[in-house]
């Protein structure tokens, strides 16, 4: 991409830092376990339509941090907005409605539903998932327009050829793919990815990248979190870097990879890139 | 051992009134056990409620059709109230409050207190006459040889297998919408269900509630056959055999719950009529007598089930894939 022209390009890779059109910001989030800090950030702000990674040594609060940010947990204190409206103590099915959708770093697929159950369960707007509406409503029609939709997602993913397979039966890797392409049927404005390419498939990752690259030029705004410098460096417009809670770094990609704190995040405590 | 006689009596139990009210509580207990993962260990509480609130409505001067209401509204705020503390916990607390409840609903009922409208431990007989006098079929009997009914349990049966299509139907209905797969996908994994939007917590709620509804019908159709409700009916036990049904048939099925009660019931009957002549022709000596075959019976039941769990966890006639894949 022409970095020039990136609306980060001139942003300063400091911790904390302003962004010209933050969809997500977050304000002295704190998530303790008795006396450890899972999570513990200042300041953080995510730009609209771009790929943010959150990277960090093994326990560094990445996960946490999603927890709370989607309602998943809640924390000891801090406020965070999703496009100018607070979020905090809004159930975890809310934030899903309100646009920002997440997956899970231990894959959480619907086993007995099949493939294409999976991802049509998370359209929205489907007057037959109310007890009246299903008992009485005219829900078809929505659910044909759904159908296609989940088709089109599935096609995305290469899963088309197994719609009517149990979602338990796919291999590790197929059901990462699933969760993705059911957490796009909710049509989000922010995607939480974590940990996507973890047990995928090698020769499936390149194009499980582009895909994410993708969903930035639908206008999509990608979190993600993942180990791979080298997949980070490739695909993100902007790199936070977490580390015993905090955020001790963000920046452009190229600037992270130099960057003396992060590098002694990784090597100085945990020797390297830990899955 | 007349073993035709012994068996024809078990068919006659397998489609007489106990399989149908069974099947009927056990619809109810499917939506909730079988589709949402509800483990309600009280579902015996609602059949409580409907057959008391019919019976007391028409106790007190109200038409029976007026109690029939009363008896499902009873349970809709039943499954409300146990629901709304228990649901946002984890799964075991909702086990734990409604097994509780049933208890505690069955020594209501039974004490002295409640006396005044309940009757206490005598129960309340005699409510269903409108039922019994509208009954159009003429007298006699109906069947052949041993395996007949006469008119009245005709009629019973006419109302109770009644039911249990009608709400096959309503599940039918209900499990094949998008709210049947949002209720399957919270079974599945809950996080998940959140994190696509879905009002887990309102799911469940509803879910508890209309199975109990349908509880309610079946402990009201039980109470109309017998004309009678009194509280030692209405023990734990009565959720096990639903429970046993529901495994039995295949959780999550459309038609296990009635398959499972044909044949919960045909065994239970048959082992009775068995062991019991085995016991009078004197093929256990003096090991066992007549008083023991109740206690065998359910040991009998226990081992089976526990076979059943081990080797066929999706029940007689589920499909075996769909529960290997849910362990993984
Ligand atoms: N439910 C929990 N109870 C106690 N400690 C937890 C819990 N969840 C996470 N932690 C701890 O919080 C820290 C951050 O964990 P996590 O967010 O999973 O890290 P990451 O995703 O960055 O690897 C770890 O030390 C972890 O052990
Ligand atoms: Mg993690």
């Amino acid at each position: 991409m022409n970095s020039d022209a990136h609306p980060l390009a001139r942003i300063a890779p400091e911790p904390g830092v302003s962004k010209p059109d933050p969809i997500l910001v977050l304000d002295s989030v704190l998530r303790a376990f008795g006396g450890l800090r899972a999570v513990d950030v200042n300041h953080l702000e995510i730009q609209r339509g771009t790929i943010t990674s959150l990277i960090g040594p093994n326990g560094a609060g990445k996960t946490t941090l999603f927890n709370v940010l989607t309602g998943f947990d809640r924390p000891e204190a801090g406020k965070w907005e999703l496009n100018g409206g607070p979020l905090v103590g809004i159930p975890s099915f809310r934030v899903a409605r309100k646009g920002m959708v997440r997956t899970f770093q231990l894959t959480k697929s619907l086993a007995r539903l099949t493939v294409l159950e999976n991802v049509l369960v998370a359209a929205k707007d489907q007057v037959g998932e109310t007890f009246f509406g299903a008992l009485f409503g005219r829900w078809r029609h929505i659910e044909e327009a759904n159908e296609e939709r989940a088709m089109r997602e599935l096609k995305r993913f290469g899963l088309e050829h197994m719609v009517d397979e149990y979602a338990g039966s796919l291999s590790g890797g197929q059901r990462k793919l699933l969760e993705m392409a059911r957490a796009l049927m909710v049509e989000p404005e922010v995607v939480m990815l974590d940990e996507p390419m973890a047990g995928v498939n090698p020769a499936l990752t390149q194009s499980l990248l582009s895909h994410i690259m993708a969903l930035r030029d639908d206008g999509k705004t990608v979190v993600f979190i993942e180990h791979d410098m080298d997949v980070v460096q490739e695909i993100s417009d902007w790199v936070v870097v977490m580390s015993q809670g905090a955020v001790i770094a963000e920046g452009p990609p190229a600037h992270i990879a130099s960057n003396p704190e992060v590098i002694d995040a990784y090597l100085g405590r945990d020797h390297g890139e830990v899955p | 051992m007349d073993l035709v006689k012994i068996l024809i009596d078990a068919g006659r139990t397998a489609v007489g009134v106990p399989a149908a009210a069974y099947a009927l509580s056990s619809i109810g207990l499917n939506l909730q056990f079988g589709y949402t993962g509800l483990l309600n260990f009280g579902h015996v509480a609602s059949m409580l409620v409907g057959a008391y609130g019919m019976a007391i409505t028409v106790d007190s001067g109200g038409p029976l059709w007026l109690g029939v209401i009363v008896g499902i509204v009873a349970a809709l705020i039943l499954g409300l109230i146990l629901g709304v503390p228990t649901l946002r916990l984890r799964a075991d607390y909702l086990a734990i409050v409604t097994i509780a409840a049933g208890e505690i609903l069955r020594l209501t009922v039974r004490s002295s207190w409640a006396a005044p409208l309940t009757k206490g431990i005598f129960g309340i007989q005699q409510f269903a006459d409108p039922f019994f006098d509208v009954n159009p079929i003429p007298v006699g009997l109906y069947g052949i040889g041993r395996f007949r009914f006469d008119e009245r349990t005709m009629w019973v049966l006419l109302l109770g297998w009644g039911l249990v299509a009608l709400a096959t139907l309503f599940m039918w209905k209900l499990t094949r919408s998008p709210w049947g797969r949002a209720i399957r996908a919270i079974r599945d994994d809950e996080d998940a269900a959140l994190s696509l939007g879905k009002n887990v917590f309102g799911y469940k709620l509803q879910s508890l509630m209309v199975g109990g509804a349908i509880g309610a019908l079946a402990g009201m159709f039980l109470a109309i056959d017998q004309q009678n409700v009194n509280p030692d009916a209405y023990i734990p036990l009565l959720t096990f055999y639903a429970f046993t049904i529901v495994i039995l048939g295949g959780p999550g099925t459309l038609f296990g719950p009635i398959i499972g009660s044909i044949i919960f019931w045909f065994l239970f009957e048959f082992l009775d009529g068995f062991m019991t002549a085995a016991v009078l022709e004197g093929w256990f000596g003096d090991v066992l007598d007549s008083t023991d075959i109740g206690p065998i019976r359910f040991a009998l039941f226990g081992i089976g089930l526990m076979w059943l769990m081990i080797y066929r966890p999706q029940g007689l006639f589920g499909r075996r894939e769909e529960m290997l894949i849910g362990e993984q």
